[in-house]
């Protein structure tokens, strides 16, 4: 090894590393279209590649790639949900981030810090025992702490705020953070270097069905056939399974954040509250984020309001008053698809050979790489991994929802 | 500040309002099966464009329509739910199907 980096150091000669190939032709049929080049479809195709040998796959991004929720969320890791399927399925995207960077060889910057959620009225403290509970059931690390040790983990924090002081917490030690760009990075660079073919600034314009199967994909840059294709779309996943021919029950709705400059690290665990809507966590390069609830009416635009921007900084400010002199260095918007039960639709579609990867409103990051596997694994198989079984579109007919309202509305 | 004009009320700030739902036709509770019910109550349209939709005014409890572009956020045109309903829709269902 030294010898080599000695040969390497002396040489004239550097060679490049390349991240992805240069864009190549659309050929014209693949076994498996992925639909959406953000984390998600990303983990899809690396999975596939990786753990079952398909790699005559195309990821197909209108955009570019990982330019939209994945770059946009606020990169929250954490699986203290409420109901068994939630906790396992969450607790399981757990273990697989930490090992992320090493399975890459690439830094994701995976940092657990923990996260605490507050709670600010007896309801709350009573479905916060109940989180508890569950998440130990199922070998999470959660549990209910009291205001003094509230005040031990975060003594910036203002356990009074207003009209609503805080009771308890629920402190969940395997809450982590990691870079998210990194992560659609690192699955698209692993995927490429297996065969897989990312295609950016390739739309999607039309899917061809016939009698009941998915034969073809309409871009703009040609049609190609497919074996089976998957969508991966986020807040757009309504649009797609519009040219499929049916419905989801998804409302797209604009989630807004933002970013204050770097200050001084102050702030280990990701805090969050459910009475103020309002989560705050400090990057490793020392900026706030805030984020909130989604805007309280459906949208397909990025754009920001000043009325949800204002009432998000005053409930950050309530929680951490110094924060009024900090300055705002950038806020966002990304589109959201909101299921009425606040869990995924993941699973088989209508359509025989088109799958869903949808609804995932604003928890789908901290769940990419645990869907991408179980994903795989369906498209590979063809049989639904019991992990996500309980997250099938069909849940909605059956009036078998996955209830997660209260452990994810603005709480992330 | 983004203004909303209430059939009612008039112009009004955008934070008085609540958003209720696309317009769709309700089933007949009483005859419909599961599946017809579970897609009215969760399934949606949900495409960017013109649509139409429920909004609540809420200071005054008031329910009306309007038209909306879902990729711009420009309200169209707001009314009365009488320019669609010529009569009263009834809720009630009779006795619960076991």
């Amino acid at each position: 090894m030294p010898f080599a980096l000695l040969k390497y150091g002396l040489s004239s000669h550097y060679p490049d590393e390349v991240d992805l190939p240069p864009p190549a032709e659309l050929k014209s049929a693949y076994d498996v279209v992925i639909i959406g080049a953000g984390g998600h479809g990303l983990a899809i195709a690396y999975y596939l590649a990786r753990y079952h040998g398909i790699t005559r796959v195309a990821v197909l991004e209108k955009a570019y790639l990982g330019g939209g929720n994945t770059a946009r969320n606020t990169a929250v890791i954490r699986s203290n949900y409420l109901t068994p399927e939630g906790v396992r399925f969450y607790g399981e995207s757990v273990r697989l981030f930490k090992n992320l960077s090493n399975e890459f060889d690439f830094n994701i910057m995976y940092s657990e810090r923990g996260q605490l959620t507050l709670a600010h009225t007896d309801a709350t403290v009573r479905a916060f025992r109940q989180r508890a509970e569950v998440n130990k059931h199922f070998g999470g690390r959660t549990e209910m702490i009291d205001c003094q040790q509230i005040r031990e983990l975060v003594p910036t924090l203002n356990l009074d705020p207003g009209h609503l002081p805080v009771l308890a917490g629920l402190w969940h030690a395997d809450g982590a953070t990691a870079r998210h760009d990194a992560v659609a990075w690192g699955y698209a660079r692993q995927a490429a270097k297996r065969g897989v073919e990312i295609h950016q600034l390739t739309e999607v314009q039309e899917l061809i069905v016939e009698g009941g199967r998915l034969t073809a994909v309409k871009t703009n840059r040609g049609t190609v056939r497919c074996g089976c294709a998957v969508q991966a779309v986020a807040g757009h996943s309504s649009v797609l399974a519009g040219k499929a021919g049916f419905r989801l029950p998804v409302v797209s709705y604009p989630l807004q954040a933002m970013v204050t400059q770097p200050v001084k690290p102050f702030l280990d665990p990701l805090v969050s509250s459910s009475g103020l809507h309002c989560y705050v966590q400090q990057t490793s390069r020392g900026e706030v984020v805030f984020g909130g609830g989604s805007d309280p009416y459906p949208l397909y635009s990025s754009r920001s309001t000043l009325e949800l921007k204002e009432s998000l900084i005053a409930h950050a400010i309530e929680m951490f008053p110094f924060l009024a002199k900090a300055k705002l260095m950038r806020q966002w918007a990304g589109i959201t698809d909101m299921t009425p039960d606040y869990s995924p639709i993941m699973g088989e579609s209508p359509i025989e050979n088109y799958y869903l990867d949808a609804g995932w409103g604003t928890w789908g990051f901290k769940a990419t790489p645990i869907c991408g596997k179980t994903m795989a694994e369906l498209v590979a198989t063809g049989r639904v991994p019991e992990l996500i079984a309980p997250f099938h579109l069909e849940r909605f007919a059956n009036f078998q929802q996955v209830n997660e309202m209260g452990a994810t509305a603005a709480s992330h | 500040m983004k203004i909303m004009h209430c059939p009612l009320n008039g112009p009004r700030n955008i934070s008085e309002f609540i958003y209720g739902g696309e317009l769709k036709a309700m089933p007949d509770p009483a005859a419909c099966n599961d599946r017809e019910w579970a897609d009215y109550v969760f399934y949606h349209d949900n495409q960017p464009g013109v649509v139409t939709e429920w909004w609540l005014h809420a200071p005054s409890s008031y329910w009306f329509l309007a038209e909306r572009n879902t990729l711009t956020d420009e309200i169209l045109h707001t009314f009365e739910p009488q320019d669609i309903f010529q009569q009263r829709v009834e809720f009630a269902t009779g006795e619960p199907r076991s």
